[in-house]
């Protein structure tokens, strides 16, 4: 039984990791307003390129740590110069979005260079331990806190004597005040970029070396930690990062020594949603001036939706709907149900991304509710499979808005974080509430969808069955967003504050939003499940909430049609070319960076 | 101090800018002479701080040309015009807040690398506003609004600029404080630097100015030297036009 002093120690010491991440953060939002989705990435990066130093090159460690900076910070400069730079004067969205597609790229390629089985990468310190009180503390532990401690010097000494550092500061508080006095804001931009990704690369070889492994899933877990860490210290607060990484180090490590280790990323998001929402600026706000442009989900770009006649339409879905009647392989039905059910989760996104301008990461979420209802009242209850999805729909919507509503004081980037940690507690209560969900076993032989007490086990009867439905929500939204409900929608997304001196109550639509978007979407978890007939808590992940967002960005903003065209696109496209699924998560991330930064109206325009 | 017109400084000929599709300035052309103070008035939305805008590089024309002592600056950035000697006191001061008096006025030598002279330069805006003296080590946003537009001033002096343009400099500020800037922006005007200034308070403006120009609506209705239009009632009625269309 470790001591508490123990735990303290492991809490302070995983506190400096997040800091090296949440640093980089912290210092990119203050220049660029921006959260670097892609930050967890270049930790990933580091932790590989650490890798091929120590085992294939045996680099002495301070040459190591030399290379694993160097190399990463060359990683930041490319991103910065490739993927953000040409989007400077795009919606404020659009370089958030380009971090998310540059991170799933780094991701695949590292996956798909180094196999996504984890590796052990040698910790290349003598495993010595010193008695401390009745705790003990490695070699590796005082390394890690001697790079911590290095790098908050040499940054504070950069940040306040050289005249970079102080450009730094100055773009910060002010660009265009700071390029009127002859700052070379680009430049302060790759600075910032490249001291990033140094210090997120040094830290991702560090935690290889500190668990005895990498593997790429530690990317996303990454940017998660390192965004907690900076938006509880107070986002673009470089000394607040510090703290606020100290504070969730030491909170997880408590968390997990009273609770156990499956509870350590929950402690993690709690502790965020908690700061979001009693203080949104984060515990060590300074009073600093907001940024001169509204901050909301404004991604839309300004565009002229193109108008498909109705006979059109009619003659799209007549054609899908007869389908099956002709000799079409199990194959291709069995696409078009992936298809459909991803055009559900699409058509809620799209309301809440698109209509609303709630830019949700979390909508996986919204899934795994359905689902789980679904299956659990079918299958301890015996409810009828029919009631059973629409009760998945129904909790979805009810609960969803409810774990959502904390978030509704936010705007832009911050809608983003809260909901992305939000789906991550869904899913963490789901791996731990094992009396209700089963925990990490998951469930097993839920049965297949029913109509009537008829089962729907042919393809074509299920296809029939998801894609009427798919139909019937897309009817439904499409009435909705030419209703004066529909307009206050899209007023709430272009000015929230217009809107609210007209009299919106932004809860209150926000709200609609959210339950219309939630029924959808737990619709199509519900099926989901009972098509699957095994479900568990990593079945609804962050990476299916970004194909979503990838499939409505794709069809527009905000377009019923188009939200049913991408998913079509998306998911039939990689089967048409027969693409190997390693290779589609890179293809998603590429087709989402080419969109934001080429197309950021979509294919038929946003509405 | 002359009003008979030197070689210019700076020079705009036939502007036209657009946002998007509204026009905001229609054939703007302006001179600058040489060592003048040269005013442009107007209402609000006549288009003046976007002026400021185009001779910062902030904002591109459409058409038009923009010279600097012979030189065009229409392909160049922000920081090179800077760097080429314009420096700005931007509108509402812009300070940077969270840092302190010292370093605000520090950060106008940005462009500089002399760090003695630099130095020096420090002392002498120290001895032109002896006010900021005591205020060096506190953070720029806990001084009063004329303390910081004092700030604002040695900082755009500290690049030892060719040409300072200012965007309402008085705007906001006490009227003990408004005369105070006034002689400041004559004091440096006598020490060489031009000045181009974009004011609403006309009266004020073209008490220190040698050349002045009216702004309605995008076009230059009204120009000459300040000491004429001083007593022009046009230039009232220009005012009123432009407050109406805005």
């Amino acid at each position: 039984m470790a001591s508490w002093l123990d735990y303290t120690i492991n809490g302070l010491i995983v506190g400096n990791v997040y800091a090296l991440v949440a640093v980089g953060l912290a210092l990119i939002f203050g220049v660029s307003r921006l959260i670097n989705f892609a930050q967890g990435s270049i930790y990933l990066v580091g932790a590989y390129i650490g890798w091929v130093a120590v085992v294939q090159l045996h680099t002495p460690l301070p040459l190591t740590i030399v290379v694993v900076a160097v190399a990463a910070a060359l990683v930041g400069l490319i991103i910065e110069r490739l993927g953000l730079r040409p989007l400077q004067n795009s919606a404020r969205i659009a370089p958030l979005l380009a971090t998310i597609g540059i991170s799933f790229v780094l991701d695949q390629l590292v996956m798909l260079t180094f196999s996504p089985n984890p590796r052990a990468l040698p910790s290349q310190l003598p495993d010595v331990r010193f008695q401390v009180g009745n705790g003990t503390i490695g070699l590796l532990d005082l390394l890690i806190a001697g790079v911590g401690l290095t790098s908050a010097l040499l940054l504070f000494v950069f940040l306040r004597y050289s005249k970079l550092g102080w450009a730094v500061r100055a773009t910060a508080q002010d660009r265009d005040a700071a390029m009127q006095m002859g700052v070379d804001v680009n430049r302060v931009n790759q600075a910032v970029f490249g001291i990033a990704a140094a210090l997120g690369g040094v830290s991702g070889m560090l935690v290889g070396m500190y668990y005895n492994q990498i593997d790429t899933a530690m990317s996303l877990q990454a940017t998660l930690k390192g965004v907690v860490a900076e938006v509880v210290g107070g986002a673009g607060n470089v000394p607040g990062a510090v703290v606020g990484s100290l504070l969730l180090g030491l909170v997880e490590s408590y968390g997990v020594a009273v609770f156990g280790t499956s509870y350590r990323n929950l402690f993690a998001f709690l502790l965020l949603v908690l700061v979001l929402v009693l203080r949104p600026n984060g515990l060590f706000a300074s009073a600093r001036q907001a940024p001169p442009e509204p901050l909301t989900g404004t991604f839309i770009a300004p565009s002229r939706p193109l108008r498909i006649p109705r006979w059109a339409l009619a003659v799209a879905v007549g054609g899908f709907a007869i389908l099956p009647l002709f000799p079409v392989s199990f194959y291709v039905l069995q696409t078009l149900i992936n298809a459909w059910l991803l055009g559900m989760l699409a058509l809620s996104l799209t309301l809440v991304a698109g209509t609303i301008g709630q830019v949700s990461l979390g909508h996986a979420a919204l899934l795994a509710i359905g689902a789980y209802t679904s299956a659990l009242l079918s299958l301890s209850l015996s409810v009828p499979v029919g009631l059973a999805v629409i009760a998945g729909g129904l909790m979805s919507a009810a609960l969803g808005t409810t774990l959502i509503s904390p978030s509704f004081r936010l705007r832009g980037h911050y809608v983003s974080i809260a909901t992305l940690a939000i789906g991550e507690i869904v899913s963490l209560v789901i791996l731990n509430w094992e009396s209700v969900t089963r925990g990490p076993i998951g469930i097993s032989g839920i049965p297949p969808l029913s109509l009537f007490g008829y089962d729907l086990i042919s393809a074509s009867s299920v296809y029939w069955f998801s894609f009427a439905v798919m139909v019937v929500l897309a009817l439904l939204q499409g009435r909705l967003l030419t209703s004066h409900l529909g307009r206050s929608f899209r007023a709430i997304r272009d000015d929230d504050i217009a809107a609210r001196a007209y009299g919106l109550s932004l809860n209150r639509y926000k709200s609609l939003a959210f339950i219309f978007g939630g029924f959808a979407a737990g619709v199509s978890g519900a099926i989901a499940a009972h098509l699957y007939s095994y479900i568990n808590h990593e079945t609804f992940n962050t990476q299916q909430s970004i194909l979503a967002l990838t499939v409505v960005i794709l069809g527009g903003l905000g377009n019923v049609v188009g939200a049913i065209l991408g998913s079509v696109a998306l998911v039939g496209l990689p089967e048409v070319f027969r693409i190997a699924a390693e290779y589609r998560i890179l293809i998603y991330g590429i087709v989402l960076l080419l969109l934001v930064r080429f197309r950021p109206q979509g294919l038929l325009g946003t509405i | 101090m002359t009003s008979t017109a030197p070689d210019p400084l700076l020079v705009l000929s036939n502007v036209n800018t657009f946002y998007g599709q509204a026009q905001v300035h229609f054939d703007l052309s302006i001179s600058i002479g040489r060592g003048h103070i040269v005013c442009l008035l107007g209402g609000n939305a006549s288009g003046k701080s976007t002026t400021m805008k185009i001779i910062l590089g902030l904002v591109k024309p459409r058409s038009g040309e923009v010279t600097f002592d012979g030189s065009s600056l229409l392909g160049l950035t922000t920081p090179q015009i800077v760097r080429r000697g314009i420096a700005s006191v931007p509108e509402a001061r812009r300070l940077f807040a969270d840092m302190s008096v010292r370093e605000n006025i520090l950060m106008g030598a940005f462009v500089r690398n002399d760090r003695a002279e630099v130095a020096q330069d420090l002392e002498r805006m120290l001895a032109l506003f002896p006010k900021l003296g005591q205020r060096l080590s506190q953070r720029a946003s806990s001084l009063s609004g004329g303390e910081q537009q004092m700030v604002a001033m040695a900082r755009a002096l500290m690049s030892r600029p060719r040409m300072i343009v200012m965007d309402e400099p008085t705007m906001g500020l006490s009227p003990l404080y408004v005369d105070r800037v006034l002689e400041l922006i004559r004091t440096i005007n006598q020490e060489g630097v031009s000045v181009f200034m974009v004011e609403q308070n006309a009266s004020l403006a073209l008490e220190i100015a040698h050349e002045a120009y009216v702004l309605q609506t995008g076009r230059i209705v009204l120009s000459g030297p300040a000491r004429a239009l001083k007593d022009d009632p046009r230039v009232r009625d220009a005012y009123l036009g432009g407050t109406e269309a805005a």
